[in-house]
Order: C-alpha cells, then sequence, then structure tokens
C-alpha cells in the first residue's frame, strides 16, 4: 500500500515543492540561526541566490562537529518554548547532539515514518513489537508513532529482557518486528534456546530493521532464522535529520525510497565536498526542507551509497538510496586499503559452517598493521583438516575481497559478545 | 565393534580446559582416556567416558562445540611390538590412521583408542587378527 501520493508524483512536479521549501528554509535559517547566517557570509551566498535546486551546491555544509560546537540548542531555529520533545544522540565521543522537535516536526516525523513502515508492508492488522531502545535514541519513538499513525497495535518492548521478548510475541501474536538486523537475530537465537522456533512457532511476517546496516547476506540470514516468507525491509535515518523516515524499501528490495518532499540527497566526494553526478557512489549529504525546530542545510550523514532516479515497479516516483555500502566513519584503513567492516560481514555470512557474529580486530605489530577475525563454528567436527580447510577458506575470500591478508580465529558458539543495539564489532587497538 | 568417542573444540585460551572438565564433572561424567591435540589457535580435546552421550548434551548447552563419533577401542598385549603388527595389517588393507591414543588400565593388557579412514574395514582387518575390542557397554565397566 501506498500511504501518500505524494509519493508518486511526477518528478518536475516533486522538484516544484522542493525549490519552494528549499528557498523558504534557506530564508529562515539565515535570518534566525547566527552560525547558518555566519558560514553563509563567509562563503558569500544570500538565500536570494538559491533560484534552483542546483544552486543547493552553493551553502555550507553542516557537519555533526557543527552539532557540538553549537551544543545544545545553537542551530535551533526556534524559541525553545516551540519545542515539544527533544532527544540526543548516544555521543559515544563528547557531548551528544542534541535535536528538537516543534508539534509540526512530530507530526512531519509520523507521516515520513508511516510512509516507510507502508512500503515495508505495515498494515492496521499488524501487532507491532518495537525492540528498540526507548529513550534518547530516536529509534523507537520514531518508529512506535509512525506504526501507531497507521493503526498497527504497538508493543513497546524495547531491549533486553530477550526470553520476555519470545514470551510476548507468542502470546500477542507478533506480526511485526523492529529492530536491529544483529539483534532480530539476537532474538531468534534466544527463541530457538527456549525450544521455540520462530518460523513454527512464531507469526512475525514483517521485520522493520535499521539503525544499522543490512547487507544482503544478513537478510538471508533474517530468512534463515525468521522464515524466507517474512518481508525483511531497511529504512534508514538519523537523529540529526529526524530519526528513522528518512528513506525505506518497499517490497521490490531495491533500494530505499526517499521522502523527497521533506528531504533532498545530494551525492558528494567524502574528500572534496563536489557534488558528483547522478548515479555515483559517495557520501550522502541531507537537506531537510520541512523542519521547524532543528533544519539541517547540507548535512554530511557521512554515510556512503548511491541515487537510483530509475523509477521503482512499486509506483513510487521518489528517488531511492542504495543500501549503504558503509560510513566513511567505519572504514578502517589497513596496510593502506580502505576496507568497510560489511565487506568483512558479507564473507562471513557466505559460510554456512560460521555463525553470523564475528569480531574484527586491527592491532600493529612493529610497523604493519594486522587483522584479526574472530568467528564462531556453527558445525561440530572432530577433524583438524575440516577445521582447517574453513579458516583457510575464509581467509582466502577475505583476501579476494578486501586484497588482504587476515588471520581467521574460530571460537566456540555464543561466546563472541551479543548486541541489542548497534554492534560493536571492530576492535582498532592501533595508537591513532 | 567400535565406541563413541567424544569431541570438544577449545580455544586455545586460559581456562577453557577446565571450562569443558567442570562441565563433564557436574554431571557425572568421568574420562577414561583422553588425548589434547592443539595448534596454535585452538585445539580438540578428544575423550572416551562413561557417558558419551550426557557428555555432549550438556557441553553443546553450555556453548560447546562439541561431537560424538565413532572409534575403535582395541585390546592389546603390553609386549613390544604388538601394536605395530596390528598397524601393519591395518595399512595393508589401505585404511588410514588418522589418530591412535592410550587407555591404559593395571595389568598387562592395554587399550589403544584409534580412529581411521575407515572404521568398518579397519574392524574387519582386527576380527580377522581376533582383536578383541571395547563395546560402549564395555566401556562403562571400565
Amino acid at each position: 500500500m501506498i500511504w501518500s501520493k505524494i509519493e508518486t508524483l511526477s518528478r518536475q512536479e516533486i522538484e516544484k515543492i522542493q525549490l519552494e521549501r528549499l528557498q523558504e528554509t534557506v530564508n529562515r535559517v539565515y535570518e534566525k540561526v547566527a552560525p547558518y547566517r555566519k558560514k553563509m557570509d563567509e562563503m558569500g551566498v544570500k538565500p536570494q541566490d538559491i533560484k534552483t535546486l542546483k544552486d543547493l551546491a552553493k551553502l555550507p555544509f553542516v557537519t555533526k562537529q557543527d552539532m557540538r560546537d553549537n551544543y545544545p540548542f545553537g542551530l535551533f531555529a526556534v524559541p525553545k518554548d516551540k519545542l515539544v520533545r527533544i532527544h540526543a544522540s548516544s555521543g559515544t565521543t563528547g557531548k551528544p547532539t542534541v535535536v528538537g522537535y516543534t508539534q509540526g516536526d512530530l507530526d512531519t516525523w509520523t507521516e515520513c515514518v508511516s510512509r516507510i513502515a507502508c512500503m515495508g508492508g505495515a498494515t492496521p492488522k499488524d501487532v507491532s513489537q518495537i525492540c528498540f531502545g526507548y529513550g534518547m535514541f530516536t529509534g523507537a519513538l520514531g518508529l512506535h508513532y509512525g506504526l501507531e499513525n497507521i493503526g498497527s497495535a504497538i508493543v513497546p518492548s524495547s531491549t533486553g529482557n530477550s526470553e520476555k521478548q519470545i514470551m510476548y510475541m507468542q502470546d500477542f501474536e507478533t506480526t511485526l518486528l523492529v529492530a536491529t538486523p544483529s539483534y532480530a537475530l539476537r532474538l531468534a537465537e534466544v527463541a530457538r534456546g527456549m525450544g521455540v522456533d520462530p518460523i513454527k512457532d512464531l507469526k512475525v511476517k514483517i521485520a522493520l530493521v535499521g539503525s544499522e546496516l543490512l547487507t544482503e547476506a544478513m537478510r538471508e540470514e533474517m530468512h534463515k532464522y525468521w522464515g524466507k516468507d517474512v518481508l525483511v525491509t531497511s529504512n534508514y535515518g538519523m537523529s540529526e535529520l529526524m530519526g528513522p523516515g528518512v528513506s525505506g524499501e518497499c517490497e521490490y528490495l531495491d533500494g530505499m525510497h526517499i521522502n523527497e518532499d521533506f528531504f533532498i540527497p545530494e551525492i558528494i566526494d567524502p574528500v572534496t565536498g563536489e557534488v558528483l553526478p547522478a548515479g555515483e557512489k559517495g557520501e550522502l549529504v541531507i537537506t531537510c526542507i520541512k523542519k521547524e525546530g532543528l533544519p539541517l542545510i547540507r548535512y554530511r550523514t557521512k554515510d556512503i551509497t548511491r541515487l537510483i532516479y530509475e523509477p521503482c515497479k512499486c509506483g513510487r516516483t521518489f528517488v531511492r538510496m542504495e543500501n549503504l555500502s558503509g560510513r566513511s566513519d567505519d572504514m578502517l584503513k589497513i596496510r593502506g586499503v580502505n576496507v568497510f567492516p560489511s565487506q568483512i560481514e558479507e564473507v562471513i555470512l557466505s559460510f554456512n559452517e560460521l555463525g553470523p557474529h564475528y569480531e574484527i580486530i586491527v592491532e600493529r605489530e612493529g610497523y604493519l598493521d594486522k587483522l584479526t577475525i574472530k568467528v564462531e563454528l556453527n558445525f561440530t567436527t572432530d577433524s583438524f583438516k575440516e577445521l582447517e580447510r574453513i579458516t583457510g577458506e575464509v581467509k582466502a575470500k577475505i583476501k579476494t575481497v578486501l586484497g588482504l591478508d587476515a588471520k581467521i580465529k574460530l571460537e566456540s558458539p555464543n561466546t563472541l559478545q551479543r548486541f541489542e543495539g548497534k554492534a560493536k564489532r571492530v576492535k582498532d587497538l592501533r595508537s591513532k | 565393534m567400535t565406541a563413541k568417542q567424544l569431541s570438544v573444540f577449545i580455544e586455545n585460551r586460559k581456562g577453557r580446559l577446565s571450562e569443558v572438565l567442570e562441565v563433564l564433572k557436574s554431571n557425572g561424567v568421568n574420562i577414561l582416556s583422553m588425548s589434547l591435540a592443539d595448534t596454535t589457535e585452538y585445539g580438540l580435546l578428544r575423550l572416551i567416558v562413561n557417558k558419551p552421550e550426557l557428555g555432549k548434551e550438556k557441553l553443546t548447552e553450555n556453548g560447546f562445540s562439541s561431537l560424538l563419533s565413532d572409534v575403535i577401542i582395541l585390546k592389546i598385549q603390553h609386549e613390544v611390538g604388538s601394536l605395530q603388527e596390528l598397524l601393519k595389517a591395518i595399512e595393508e588393507a589401505d585404511v588410514n590412521v588418522e589418530y591412535m591414543y592410550g587407555l591404559s588400565i593395571d595389568g598387562e593388557e592395554a587399550y589403544v583408542v584409534l580412529k581411521s579412514s575407515n572404521v568398518e574395514k579397519t574392524g574387519e582387518v582386527l576380527e580377522a587378527k581376533g582383536v578383541e575390542t571395547l563395546l560402549p557397554e564395555d566401556v562403562v565397566k571400565l
């Protein structure tokens, strides 16, 4: 089901809305947000210079650092008394990034997530269990309001207490699961441990996964644990932009449709900042064109993707962004080679003999970087030959994909750390 | 002809071996013989125990990768050359011995645990030679 007619407008109609809203937003931030005005003045660009959508490239970028520098409310375009909600990012390094919403923003957010939930197959009949951590994190409440808005029954079970989660799923006959892909897999593992087969004993038919990269291999893994007819879609967003609801996959699973009447996407070269031609891969930059509280312009997401402008079979005309290839932040440089943890994950998941959990360790020995990958055995053997065959094959495949030698360490099942939120699977032990 | 061997995958990490033994101990599984082979990263612990099925079940429950496999436990005389003679016969039958370890009991006789590429054929060779082998029910009595 397509939630809103706007999702099927022609490119011309979409661009008309975008330009109007962009001009309005730029005018407003220039007038109301001092740090923006300062940046724009420094670059010698005025709001009236924005005559076409292409002129967006004249505007300065905003980064997470700008948000920290203006902590907590320095980039807000409304006085604090207009806010009705405040969220913050986890802020693992330094101050968290703070985001605020007016009532209008919350309505926009609900609209955006309603669309994404419908793309992922949600209907008013669903019982939706939200296994995202509730709290300052935007994921849980974002999905919560969107799914509630389309009429689905919400089970706000949050993260943790996995056995109770399985009990709710059984007793409430949960049909829709919201979680990170790694937590969804963990829940399946817990269910099996309780003697509950997620495929036969549970009724989950839809998984809306997000807040973490969903690789195709991970999607397959989801089907293996939750059933092959479960519709597993990924959706995208970040608290700086609003939270979840920026984009989501439809049933054709070929990229995530961006809510273009609220967000304008650009792809830039992460090093030079130049806008790249349509279809090229680079860093995603998003401009919020309908936000009141915190209207970020040209926000550098650090996410690497590609935009797909070809029409989608589902009938939506909104541009699609390819599933992320990684984050420019997560990118590891090992012996001079750019490595995305997702590449390693794809290799590991291609082996039935290994479990889906892994750990990547990068160390420095002398002047050389050393890459170690810990994986869990998912089969039993009494033969060194078999164990050596597996490690040899994984090593060879990693070498093909990355061009790097890695040490493969086999571990017993269930020994590597499990994560309920975003998985932290990389340990970079090199002193920077 | 064959008996059950319990094998466990163990990472080369301090304390891992005793964790395995702890599981066996707390479930009353008695070890009659063992062999621990290792590489720099991991090892395989192979055991002859009085209750192999229970041992495997409990180890799996505790998150260990463990397996039961068929091995032959053969009785030999405590004499120079007795083992070599049998091995030669197995070799002549074109069967490869993968590994072996001893299972010593007081007295004049000894037992050897043997895993080969073809357990059935090995059994036939030994039977032809009149060698006594232990069955699971004999193992329990040891």
